[in-house]
């Protein structure tokens, strides 16, 4: 008997049915993977099992949890049961701790809530599961605040809470999405281990194909509420029966076409970033020392040319927002020089005029939150136009609107709309838009595609490629994303503590990585692909050996 | 901790001493001529002038800044043009009036908002809350002198149980001033209470909408317990802010209450100081509230820290 069984899970909200007929099924001691987009419902499963819809949800269907009919049990057998039996592990470790709280006193409330363990014992509990997380007493005691810690040292106190009782089921909902890939792959073997360890089932759910193919025995692809595929990893991923499936491998393993057409000064340096350094102020130690600095950018150059892409990788606080905002000229420089088309752009104490700052644009990562909403799409894209000398006039200012919106593989009828009816994909293409509508020399792609779904990203690579195809703009391309990186840049720099550790052509570095830092990115990230051998290598290992 | 205090004392200090030299100058020195001022269009030359020598008005400002300075320091307010009593004593007596009622009226309008708003909170767009909402709404639309009129005609005139106004002074016992200033304190309170109840109940769910109150959930609390041991403490910080900004409120902002129950309080001696002209008096009472309100905010700051450990680290 499954440790798991879901059978003819169907959810509602408001009479909007967001699940329908969902049957899973997980084993003790093996990892169930759910793999969708955003909207399939994967989230809405897990929260259906720990019975924590949101108010005004409607569900039926049969839930079992060790032979236990979940669907039965009350609000108070649940909450019995939640922490328990079930721990769970959310996606943002940033927000999911108390602020107010030390780390001790969050993993020791799992303990006393469930068990009637003295303070002093549930601490003790509490000190081993944190422990076993990777958190030692040493440099982790238990009055630390979360605050103090990084994200992926927080995620380990979230997993340290779920686990502390040694629950049958855990549940991880995107546990690593908001990490940095080498930050991923500890966490991914901490969970790994932890499974194997307490013989735990675990229902890992992502959007990352090459995680789950690394991680999970069995598999769920969800879509629009529905599974419509699952089985066996290895057979799943070699045979991919059901289109979707089939799909989201393409887009996830996408690489647009390149064909780029011959304008004039392609190759020309665009922009030229010689020996930048920028520093943040460090409080004072005390009242009378002087105020220390630490060096975000420290003398790092790079040169794009006309109609080139480069790539830029690294992890959190490594430098490379920091180095974006000083291209983008909205924060000073303190030493160095950034040339822009051969004029100077931006040097210590001298920053662009707006004519300068007009040819470099920038798509940020969220296309939720960088619009104003009460504007209509024509008004947001054609917000630039105001560093322009002469405004055009309407009919110059409609045509270019709808050039740029054609351009993104928008219609021009889109112009009239709010940006709310578009969705996330859409709305990047918008994003898109408005950085291109006047005409700049090099637009910086802050994260652009991360917050995208695997199948938008695909289109949104695409469209990107095309524009640099034809019409030779350059980009600088931020991500940590290594395989998006991959996909779309010709040379890619790699900066670690505020310098760039390595530089060349795309093809090289990820073939060669010559750097220490960038081979250990490397091989943090998980590829599909060879996830998939080596679970195969392992399952012929283990079939010989019982067959020996 | 201590880093925080000290950064919060340094701005406090300079706070009050930009705050002497505002009241000082816009006083003394911007309006023109103090003793004419007191002595009104009539007055001849020779008495402006002789009452100019009297008042030390002849030094020149800095001076005369320095000695109202070192005077407040020392407890030395100056003489009442008016009254002819030490400006101090006028003030003491009126203090230990102002100030009781002021606190009584906070804990009242503490003590109903908090439980109301979190009640609210607790039961979002139920019946209990969208009558809470209701009747916060009436709460703070409503003037609170006519409530207090209203408090006088049921409490005073009809039932008889309380007096309709005035103060037997400390002498009189705790009780008897305490029940003098409970219908002004009521009067007080419960606009204030509408309103802090308010932001409690929003700041309440906004911080229930937080991930760290699922991650409660999924622990095993119930919602009651995640609520109360997650959700309360992260909402107080707006609900604090409120609290200080409505006891600086009460203290200097109670005019119209002290005047419809005729209490000898600070806001009835600035406005009878004002008609009066009594310059001195209402440079002194005027400086005193800032400093209270200073005080509070420095009050305020530090609770924030103790409520949020993030803050107790100080940040340049």
């Amino acid at each position: 008997m499954a440790l798991l069984e879901i059978e003819k899970l169907n959810v509602s909200i408001k009479g909007t049915p967001i699940l329908r007929d969902v049957g899973l099924g997980v084993d003790a001691g093996e990892v169930l993977g759910v793999v969708g987009e955003s909207g399939s419902g994967k989230s809405m499963t897990a929260m259906a099992i720990m019975q924590l819809l949101p108010v005004g949800t409607e569900w039926n269907g049969a839930v079992r949890l060790g032979g236990k009919a979940l669907e039965t049990f009350s609000e108070k057998d649940m909450c019995a049961l939640r922490g328990n039996e079930i721990g769970m592990v959310f996606q943002e470790p940033m927000t999911a701790l108390n602020p107010v709280q030390t780390i001790g006193d969050q993993v020791a409330e799992t303990i006393l809530v469930h068990s009637g363990k003295s303070r002093r014992e549930a601490r003790r509990i509490a000190r081993e599961a944190l422990n076993r997380v990777g958190l030692p007493e040493d440099r982790f005691p238990l009055d630390r605040y979360p605050h103090d810690l990084s994200g992926g040292q927080r995620q380990r106190v979230v997993i340290a809470m779920a686990i502390a009782l040694r629950p049958k089921l855990l549940i991880a909902d995107e546990p690593t999405t908001a990490l940095d890939v080498t930050t991923q792959a500890q966490i991914l073997k901490l969970l790994k281990k932890l499974v194997d360890e307490d013989g735990m089932g675990m229902i890992l759910i992502t959007h990352d194909l090459a995680v789950v193919a690394d991680m999970a025995d069995h598999i769920a692809i969800m879509k629009d509420g529905e599974v419509v595929e699952a089985g066996d990893t290895v057979t799943l991923f070699r045979e991919m029966k059901h289109p979707y499936t089939r799909s989201l491998f393409e887009a996830s393993n996408h690489v647009p076409s390149r064909n780029p057409v011959n304008v004039p000064g392609r190759g020309k340096p665009v922009i030229e970033v010689s020996g930048v350094v920028r520093d943040y102020p460090l409080p004072r130690r005390s009242l009378f020392s002087a105020p220390g600095h630490f060096r975000a950018v420290d003398h790092v150059s790079l040169a794009i040319g006309r109609g080139e892409n480069v790539g830029l990788v690294g992890e959190s606080g490594c430098g490379k927002s920091t180095l974006t905002r000083a291209i983008l000229a909205l924060d000073p420089v303190q030493s160095g020089e950034i040339k822009l088309d051969g004029g100077v752009f931006s040097t210590h104490g001298h920053g662009p005029d707006r004519d300068m700052r007009r040819r470099v644009q920038v798509v940020f990562q969220d296309p939720y939150s960088s619009f104003n909403p009460r504007h209509r799409v024509d008004r947001l894209i054609a917000e630039p136009f105001f560093l322009l000398d002469e405004q055009p006039d309407r009919e110059e200012r409609h045509r270019r609107i709808n050039e740029a919106l054609v351009n993104v593989g928008l219609q021009p009828s889109d112009a009239h709309k709010y940006i709310h009816e578009f969705s996330g994909g859409q709305r990047q293409r918008i994003a898109i838009a408005r950085a291109l509508i006047i005409e700049p020399s090099l637009i910086v792609l802050d994260e652009a595609v991360s917050a995208l779904d695997v199948s938008i990203r695909a289109q949104i690579l695409d469209l990107l490629a095309d524009l640099s195809d034809r019409l030779a703009i350059s980009y600088l391309f931020i991500s940590h994303d290594l395989s998006v990186v991959r996909a779309i840049t010709d040379r890619v720099l790699v900066m670690k503590s505020g310098k760039v550790v390595e530089e060349g052509l795309t093809e090289d570095v990820f073939r060669n990585p010559r750097h220490p830092y960038t081979k250990e990115l490397l091989a943090a990230t998980p590829v599909l692909d060879e996830a998939l051998k080596a679970r195969e290598a392992r399952a012929a290992a283990s079939g010989l050996g019982a067959s020996s | 901790m201590l880093p925080y205090m000290i950064k919060r004392l340094v701005s406090l200090t300079i706070s009050l001493m930009a705050a002497s030299l505002v009241i000082f100058f816009v006083i003394e020195v911007v309006p023109g001529d103090p003793a004419s001022f007191m002595l009104g269009l009539n007055a001849s030359p020779e008495t402006v002038a002789a009452l100019r020598d009297s008042l030390g008005l002849n030094a020149p400002a800095p001076m005369r800044y320095w000695q109202w300075i070192t005077g407040l320091v020392q407890g030395e307010f100056g003489i009442s043009y008016t009254y002819k009593v030490p400006v101090s004593e006028l003030i003491a007596d009126r203090f230990w009036v102002s100030m009781p009622l002021s606190v009584y009226a906070l804990m009242l309008s503490t003590a109903i908002a908090f439980p109301v708003g979190v009640i609210a909170a607790a039961r979002r767009n139920s019946p209990t809350d969208v009558s809470i909402m209701g009747v916060t709404q009436l709460g703070v639309a409503v003037p609170n002198f006519w409530f207090a009129m209203l408090l006088v005609l049921l409490f005073s005139i009809t039932l008889r149980w309380f007096s309709a106004g005035g103060f037997p002074g400390w002498e009189a016992g705790f009780f008897a001033c305490m029940k003098a200033l409970t219908l002004p304190a009521i009067a007080l309170a419960l606009p204030q209470a509408s309103i802090l109840a308010r932001v409690m109940r929003s700041s309440l769910l906004d911080t229930l909408g937080e991930d760290f109150v699922r991650t409660a959930r999924a622990k095993g609390l119930t919602r009651r317990q995640a609520l109360w041991r997650h959700a309360l403490r992260n909402a107080l910080i707006p609900v604090l802010t409120i609290i200080g900004l409505q006891f600086s409120f009460l203290l200097a902002g109670a005019i119209i209450i002290e005047n419809v129950f005729f209490l000898p309080g600070l806001g009835r001696l600035v406005f009878q100081s004002i008609t009066q002209r009594d310059l001195i008096v209402v440079k002194s009472v005027i400086f005193l509230l800032v400093f209270a309100v200073i005080l509070v905010t420095f009050i305020v700051d530090v609770t924030y820290a103790i409520v949020d450990p993030r803050l107790r680290r100080a940040r340049a």
